[in-house]
C-alpha cells in the first residue's frame, strides 16, 4: 500500500491521490478511539506536539490539541500573545528553539502563505500546516473530504461546489487540490472579484450564479465571508451577498435530494448561510468538527512515522 | 607589462571578428590581434578551446555602498563582477544616501577610486531622494561624470516631471533608464499574477503594471524626442510595446535579466525567497518571448539587476522577504545556458548583448577589443559545466536564484586594464 511517507504536511497540492487515501484510511481507524470510554491510544506516548499559532484560531487549535492527547502525546500551546515573536524573534528561530527543546511535531498556523513550508525546510522535526495565509489548510480539507466520503460513500465522480471568498481562502485551495485528485468535479462559486486569476488551471469550473453551483451538487461547501478582511477591493455588501450567494432552504429546494451542506466554521448566520440550513438535516457541520479529530490524529501519527522513515 | 592571449576563439562584434587568433596586450591597451604573435617577454595565456571576448558590461547593478555595506560593498561587488567576467558596471543610485546631488556623486566617485576592483560608472537619481517629486540637478550631475539617470526601484509617477526630465536629457544627450511599474496595480504583490499567485495564496503582480508603464514612459520619451532605456523587461506584452516603438523609430533600448531568460514562475512554487524579485518571474510563455526578443534584437542587452540582500532579509516569510537576487557571477553562464546552443544564438550575439551592446548604450569606450582600446577581456569556456554553490559565491550576499543549479559556461580569466584580475 502506498504510504504518505513524509515528515511534513504542508498542503494537499504536494500529495498524490494515493497519499490522501492513505491518510483518510488511517483516520477511519482512529475514529473509533473517540467513542471509547477511555478515549486514548498510546500511539504518540512520550512525544511532544507544539501548537505554534501566530493567528488566533481556537477551533483548529483545540482540535489539534485533543487529537494529540488522544494519541497520548504531550501538548504545548504557543500563541502569539505569549510567544517571543512579540520580541521580534523570527519564525525560523522559534522553530529551531522548539526543536532544541526536543519536541517532535510542530503544528503551525501563520498569516503568511508559505510559512509552514519555510519552517519545514529548516527543522528536522515534523511540521503540520494548520493554515498559512491564503495558501492551504490541509487538515480542514482532509476532514471535509472525510466527511463527504462518510456521508456519500465516495469522492470519485461527485459534483462538489465551494461557495464564498475563493480568492482569500486557504480552505478552498486545499479542498480543490484534494477533491480533484480523488476524482471529484469541483465548481467554485463567488462574485467575480472573489475568483482569483488562473484558478481554472486547478481543474475547477467557475460560476457566479449560486443556483448553478447548487443544481448538480452532491455536496456544497460554504465558506465564511470575512467582510472586514480586505478593504481595498470592492467587496460586496453583506445584504447584497446574502441575497445573491447565501445558501438558503429556498435555494436548496432545487438541489439533489441527498445534498449535504458543509461549512468550515465559524459560521456567519444570515450572511453566507441561513440558520435553517446550518441547523437543518442536510447540514453536516458538526460532523465535520467531530471528524476533525480523527483526521488530525491520523496526520499527527503519520507525520511522526514519516519522520522515522516508516 | 604585456600579455599575449594565445589561440583563443576571439569574438568581437565591434569589428565583426570571430576567429582563432592571438591577442597582444601592452600597457593596459589592446595592441594587436593576429593569427600568430611571437610571445617574446610577454606573459602568455593559453586560450586554446576557450573564448576571448571584450570584458562584460553590466549596466544595472546595486552595489549597496554607501549605506548597506552589510549587503555588499564596492569592493566585494567588483570582485564578484570580475569572477563573472564583468569588467564594467553601472552602479544604481538607490543607496543611502541616494545619489541625487553633486556632493553624493563626488563622494561615491572617491569611494570607487579607493576600493573598486573593476570599472564602476555612476548612475544618478532622476528625482531627489528618488521620491518622484522634484528633479535632481541633471546637468550638474553630468559634470560629475554621471552616465545615466534613473529612479530604479521605483517609477516616476508624475508624467509632467518625467517629461521635463526627458527634455533636459535630450539636450545633454544623457540616458534615462526607466523602472516600469505602476504601483497602483502591483501593490502588495509578490509573484506573477495568475495561476501561481492563486495556488500559492499570494497577491499577484499583474503584467499590466509593467507594460502599461513601459508604454507610457516610451510615449513621454517620444514626445520629448529623447532616448529611453527600459530596465529589466519581464513579459511578452512589454516586448510588443518596445517592438512597435522601435518600428516607429523611437529611440528606445531595452534590457532583460538572465534570470528572466532561464527561470519562470513555476520555479517559485516552493516559496524559495531567492526566486522573489521585482518584476517577478513570469510565465513560461513570457520567458520564451523574451528569448526570442533577445535573439531578434528587440531586447538589446542583458543586465544583472544584481540586488544583494542579507539572510535576515531573505530567510523569512516569502511575503515579507526582500525583492531581488544577485547576478554578477552568473550573468554570462546563465545567459549562455539559456541561449547558447539551444537556439540559433551564436557567441557574437552573446558578446553583443553582454558587452558591446551595453557599452554602446552608455556611450562607453568599452565592449571592444579593437586596437588601442582598454584591455578589458574575459576568457571563458562556453562548454564547461559547474554547480552554483553558496560557498563559492564571491558576492557578500548569497541570494542567488541559481543555488544548486548546473550552469554551462565558466569564466577562466578576467583581464582588467591589461592585467589578470581574476583567474578561476
Ligand atoms: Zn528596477
Amino acid at each position: 500500500m502506498s504510504r504518505w511517507g513524509q515528515k511534513d504536511l504542508l498542503g494537499l497540492e504536494y500529495l498524490t491521490g494515493e497519499q490522501i487515501e492513505h491518510i483518510l484510511l488511517t483516520a477511519d481507524s482512529f475514529k473509533e478511539v473517540s467513542t471509547r470510554g477511555v478515549k486514548k491510544v498510546p500511539a504518540l506516548r512520550g512525544k511532544t506536539v507544539v501548537n505554534l499559532f501566530y493567528e488566533p484560531s481556537t477551533r483548529t487549535r483545540i482540535s489539534f490539541e485533543i487529537a494529540a492527547k488522544r494519541l497520548s502525546a504531550d501538548v504545548i500551546n504557543i500563541e502569539t500573545e505569549t510567544s517571543s515573536i512579540r520580541k521580534g524573534e523570527t519564525l525560523i528561530d522559534t522553530g529551531l528553539n522548539i526543536q532544541a527543546l526536543k519536541a517532535d511535531i510542530i503544528v503551525v498556523r501563520h498569516n503568511a502563505s508559505g510559512a509552514a513550508a519555510m519552517l519545514a525546510r529548516r527543522v528536522d522535526i515534523s511540521v503540520i500546516n494548520a493554515g498559512d495565509g491564503w495558501h492551504e489548510h490541509p487538515t480542514q480539507a482532509l476532514l471535509d473530504i472525510f466527511t463527504i466520503r462518510q456521508r456519500l460513500g465516495r469522492i470519485q465522480g461527485l459534483n462538489i461546489s465551494i461557495v464564498g471568498d475563493i480568492a482569500h481562502s486557504r480552505v478552498a485551495r486545499s479542498n480543490i487540490w484534494g477533491l480533484t485528485k480523488l476524482g471529484a468535479r469541483v465548481t467554485v462559486c463567488a462574485p467575480k472579484m472573489l475568483i482569483p486569476p488562473g484558478i481554472e488551471k486547478m481543474g475547477v469550473r467557475i460560476t457566479d450564479k449560486i443556483d448553478n453551483a447548487i443544481q448538480e451538487a452532491d455536496a456544497i461547501n460554504v465558506l465564511r465571508m470575512q467582510f472586514e478582511r480586505d478593504k481595498t477591493t470592492a467587496f460586496p455588501k453583506q445584504l447584497e451577498y446574502f441575497k445573491n450567494f447565501a445558501v438558503t432552504e429556498e435555494r436548496l429546494k432545487r438541489a439533489k435530494k441527498d445534498i449535504i451542506v458543509m461549512h468550515p466554521g465559524p459560521i456567519n448566520r444570515g450572511i453566507e448561510i441561513s440558520s435553517e440550513v446550518a441547523d437543518g438535516c442536510r447540514s453536516v457541520i458538526l460532523e465535520q468538527v467531530t471528524n476533525g479529530i480523527a483526521v488530525r490524529m491520523a496526520v499527527l501519527f503519520l507525520a511522526w512515522q514519516g519522520r522515522r522513515g516508516l | 607589462m604585456s600579455i599575449i592571449i594565445k589561440q583563443g576563439l576571439v569574438v568581437d562584434p565591434s569589428q565583426g571578428l570571430r576567429a582563432i587568433k592571438d591577442v597582444l596586450i601592452e600597457n593596459g591597451k589592446i595592441v594587436r590581434i593576429a593569427d600568430c604573435i611571437i610571445p617574446g617577454t610577454s606573459q602568455a595565456i593559453n586560450a586554446k578551446g576557450l573564448v576571448v571576448m571584450p570584458g562584460l558590461v553590466d549596466m544595472h547593478a546595486h552595489l549597496r555602498e554607501p549605506g548597506r555595506e552589510d549587503k555588499e560593498t564596492i569592493e566585494t561587488a567588483t570582485m564578484a563582477a570580475l569572477a563573472g567576467g564583468i569588467t564594467s558596471v553601472l552602479a544604481m543610485p538607490n543607496t543611502t544616501p541616494c545619489i541625487d546631488s553633486a556632493q553624493a556623486a563626488g563622494l561615491l566617485q572617491k569611494r570607487i577610486q579607493k576600493s573598486a576592483k573593476a570599472n564602476v560608472f555612476v548612475a544618478g537619481a532622476l528625482t531627489k531622494n528618488r521620491k518622484g517629486h522634484a528633479l535632481t540637478d541633471i546637468e550638474g550631475l553630468c559634470n560629475k561624470s554621471v552616465l545615466a539617470f534613473t529612479d530604479d526601484g521605483s517609477s516616476v509617477d508624475d508624467e509632467k516631471l518625467l517629461s521635463s526630465a526627458f527634455d533636459i536629457c535630450r539636450k545633454t544627450g544623457v540616458l534615462i533608464v526607466c523602472h516600469c511599474e505602476d504601483t497602483a496595480l502591483s501593490a502588495g504583490g509578490t509573484v506573477n499574477r495568475g495561476f501561481i499567485s492563486t495556488s500559492m495564496g499570494l497577491r499577484g503582480i499583474s503584467k499590466e503594471s509593467e507594460y502599461k508603464r513601459v508604454e507610457r514612459d516610451i510615449n513621454i520619451a517620444e514626445s520629448a524626442q529623447a532616448r529611453i532605456h527600459i530596465a529589466h523587461v519581464s513579459c511578452a506584452e512589454s516586448v510588443d510595446v518596445i517592438r512597435q516603438a522601435k518600428a516607429k523609430g523611437v529611440k528606445v533600448t531595452a534590457e532583460t535579466c538572465p534570470h528572466y531568460l532561464m527561470l519562470c514562475e513555476d520555479d517559485v512554487r516552493g516559496f524559495d525567497t531567492n526566486k522573489k524579485m521585482n518584476p517577478p518571474l513570469r510565465s513560461c510563455d513570457d520567458r520564451n518571448s523574451l528569448k526570442r526578443a533577445v535573439i531578434d534584437g528587440v531586447i538589446d542587452i542583458v543586465s544583472t539587476d544584481h540586488a544583494p540582500h542579507t539572510e535576515n532579509e531573505k530567510d523569512i516569510e516569502f511575503e515579507r522577504a526582500a525583492f531581488g537576487v544577485i547576478g554578477l557571477e552568473t550573468m554570462l553562464p546563465v545567459t549562455l545556458t539559456a541561449l547558447y546552443g539551444n537556439d540559433s544564438t551564436d557567441l557574437t550575439k552573446i558578446a553583443q548583448i553582454c558587452s558591446t551592446g551595453p557599452a554602446r548604450i552608455l556611450g562607453l569606450k568599452k565592449g571592444t577589443l579593437s586596437a588601442g582600446s582598454d584591455a578589458d577581456v574575459v576568457i571563458f569556456d562556453p562548454e564547461r559545466e559547474w554547480m552554483v554553490e553558496k560557498r563559492g559565491i564571491v558576492s557578500k550576499s548569497k541570494n542567488s536564484a541559481f543555488l544548486g543549479m548546473r550552469l554551462k559556461g565558466k569564466v577562466i580569466f578576467t583581464i582588467l586594464n591589461g592585467a589578470v584580475a581574476y583567474q578561476a
